[in-house]
């Protein structure tokens, strides 16, 4: 069974903490990975820097353009990623966006994830009808899981169409928004968190975007599987050194 | 062959909408209505009127006699430096202001390059009096100061854009990410034949009235509808699509794409993406676009900001592709020295984009008896300072 399956089988919230490879310094990947386990994080997205990220925020931009700078690719991620299934248990997915993917091609990308023990990807503009037409098959031969988000706006026929091509978890954009837009959240949300949940979908959800401590993780994991954070972490990185990667994930978790 | 956009959003393998889940609803919202809406008797005469009265439309087709006599072929110049606000750039941003009001919406954006579609947009949104915010890179605010002003004069508020190299694409970046978080109130109006499908055909339906009047105007001249060649510039490619777009399925009429090589094709200083770029995804389509090996979008150059985009329309992908198109790549000196003769020729300073269109006839050789229509996508007021300091005037 795919790792990001049996740990959403476990009887816990799940902690999922997303980075962006390559930041702060090019070399600092397997630690950031291996320090966010240690310090009891659910799953990790792996950050796959690229130019023009679309749905993110200056923060996580940020981090991208200095990755990118430090010389980050996706072949120098695949080969720092190597050995990491020696050392790190926990699922790990790889988010970012298409073009990469598509330069450095589709299925070999998808052979290199499954060799390294990558479990599920999440591209946001890879769009839901191009995946289940073209590339779902795809995936699925190298045993990897498609994230696909919804927000707010995505309509309860497309929800349950998303539901249905979907075999790991929903990723719940909390609100209409890019990454770290956020602070805390209102009604509106926590309403659309009921109105999913209720929805009694067959993909447990996951809630990101505006997760950025106790209070937004308890919130959010209220009514959802687990919670996603990003730019919070990133910030983090980017005064404090990864050493003390452990002092956020209390800080988190609690 | 067919050239126009398939019932998917496709030209061949380029266009679709490879868009993050978020924008799914605006963008679906469009593509469900934009036909609809552009077939209503009402709209139609609406955005006819606009064309008339306040574009100043049709735009003249004129034969350009010592331009023709010194390259010895026939040269008709289809006048979008005439348009209101200077460019073909207006024709778009009518049409879409008269969709987004008809979809509800009271808030515009839109990216912007040299600021020639941030002021046709802030002048739709002055005319209809619609809150108007124009995403432009911080490096491009500093060296377009005229245009950021006749903006703000027009009541929109400009954003820079300050992430990745501050340009162009930057700008859309910033202008897509508002979108994200606005989905309900605002609408984006795009200035180019990119982007997400329905996009590059609804910008390409506006500007379409550019080859449109084409047909009719030639007609009373040379009482043929078609020439033998219509030639444009291409950044984005939207004064392209419109100047083809009648005779996309005219075997006989040839189309010439000019793009700009900036200091050489080869200088690692260039535009041409027919030449540099790859398949890949920008904003939002699949098309042709500049890029690292490993799928990192590069900064293209040219001395003309309205060409220095690193992808290009998914139509013009396509009619690269399918050869239906030639491609040809200017450089920055062979366009300043077409732009320059047209002043001392005709009398008309053109828009050093335009310029790039111009700059053909010293490397093709037509026959004296071809009709050659070249799109004067807008004029050259906007320019001075590079001709300026370019020839040190």
């Amino acid at each position: 069974m795919n790792r990001i399956n049996k740990k959403l089988q476990e009887d816990k919230k799940l902690l999922s903490i997303y980075f962006t490879a390559g930041y702060p310094s090019l070399t600092d990947t397997v630690t950031i990975i291996q320090n966010l386990e240690k310090s009891g994080v659910d799953m990790i997205e792996i950050g796959l820097p690229f130019s023009d990220p679309l749905a993110d925020g200056p923060t996580i931009q940020a981090s991208s353009t200095q990755a990118l700078k430090n010389g980050m690719t996706t072949e120098v991620l695949f080969n720092q990623l190597k050995d990491i299934r020696k050392t790190v248990s926990i699922p790990l997915i790889i988010m970012g966006y298409f073009n990469p993917m598509l330069q450095y091609g589709v299925e070999a990308f998808c052979k290199k994830c499954q060799e390294i023990g990558i479990d599920g990807l999440i591209i946001p503009d890879l769009p839901v009808d191009v995946y289940n037409e073209t590339y779902k098959a795809t995936f699925e031969k190298y045993g990897l899981i498609n994230i696909f988000l919804i927000t707010p706006q995505t309509s309860v026929e497309r929800i349950r169409f998303i539901d249905s091509i979907s075999n790991g978890f929903i990723y719940m954009v909390s609100s209409a928004s890019v990454t770290g837009s956020q602070s805390g959240f209102g009604d509106e949300q926590t309403s659309y968190f009921k109105r999913i949940a209720d929805m009694n979908l067959k993909n447990p959800q996951v809630i990101g975007f505006g997760i950025s401590d106790n209070t937004t993780f308890t919130q959010a994991t209220q009514y959802a599987k687990g919670a996603i954070i990003g730019s919070a972490f990133i910030k983090h990185l980017s005064t404090k050194p990864v050493s003390s990667i452990n002092d956020f994930v209390n800080f988190i978790v609690k | 062959m067919n050239y126009n956009v398939n019932e998917k959003g496709y030209y061949g393998e380029f266009g679709g909408a490879y868009i993050p889940e978020m924008l799914y609803p605006n963008v679906e919202e469009l593509r469900q209505n934009y036909l609809k809406i552009m077939a209503e008797p009402s709209f139609k005469k609406e955005f006819d009127q606009l064309l008339k009265d306040y574009v100043g439309r049709p735009s003249p087709l004129y034969f350009a006699k010592r331009l023709s006599e010194k390259y010895n072929t026939k040269i008709y110049l289809k006048r979008e430096d005439l348009n209101h606000t200077g460019a073909h750039k207006i024709n778009n941003t009518i049409g879409q202001i008269l969709m987004a009001k008809r979809l509800g919406k009271t808030r515009i954006i839109a990216e912007t390059g040299a600021g020639q579609h941030g002021v046709a947009t802030a002048t739709v949104c002055a005319l209809m009096g619609l809150e108007c915010i124009v995403y432009m890179g911080e490096i491009d605010i500093a060296r377009q100061a005229p245009n950021v002003a006749r903006m703000k004069m027009l009541g929109a508020t400009v954003v820079p854009a300050l992430s990745g190299s501050r340009t162009l694409k930057d700008a859309t970046n910033e202008a897509i990410r508002d979108w994200i978080n606005n989905p309900v109130n605002t609408h984006y109006i795009i200035g180019s034949a990119i982007g997400p499908h329905p996009y590059p055909d609804m910008v390409t339906r506006f500007q379409s009235v550019i080859s449109e009047e084409i047909k009719w105007q030639l007609k009373e001249h040379e009482g043929t509808e078609n020439p033998n060649y219509v030639v444009a510039c291409i950044g984005g490619g939207s004064n392209a699509a419109g100047t083809y777009y009648h005779y996309l399925h005219e075997p006989d009429v040839k189309i010439i794409a000019v793009e700009a090589a900036g200091l050489g094709v080869d200088s690692g200083e260039s535009a041409a993406t027919s030449v540099l770029g790859k398949e890949g995804i920008i904003h939002g389509c699949k098309t042709l676009l500049m890029q690292t090996k490993d799928g990192q979008i590069t900064e293209p150059y040219s001395i003309s900001a309205g060409l220095d985009y690193p992808g290009v329309g998914p139509m013009h992908a396509h009619l690269c592709k399918t050869g239906r198109a030639e491609f040809m790549a200017i450089t920055d000196d062979e366009a300043m020295k077409a732009g320059l003769e047209l002043c001392k020729l005709e009398g008309i300073i053109p828009a050093i984009e335009s310029s790039h269109a111009l700059a053909i006839f010293e490397q093709k050789i037509f026959k004296p008896t071809d009709v050659v229509v070249v799109s004067l996508s807008g004029r050259g007021d906007k320019d001075l300072q590079n001709y300026i300091e370019y020839f040190k005037i």
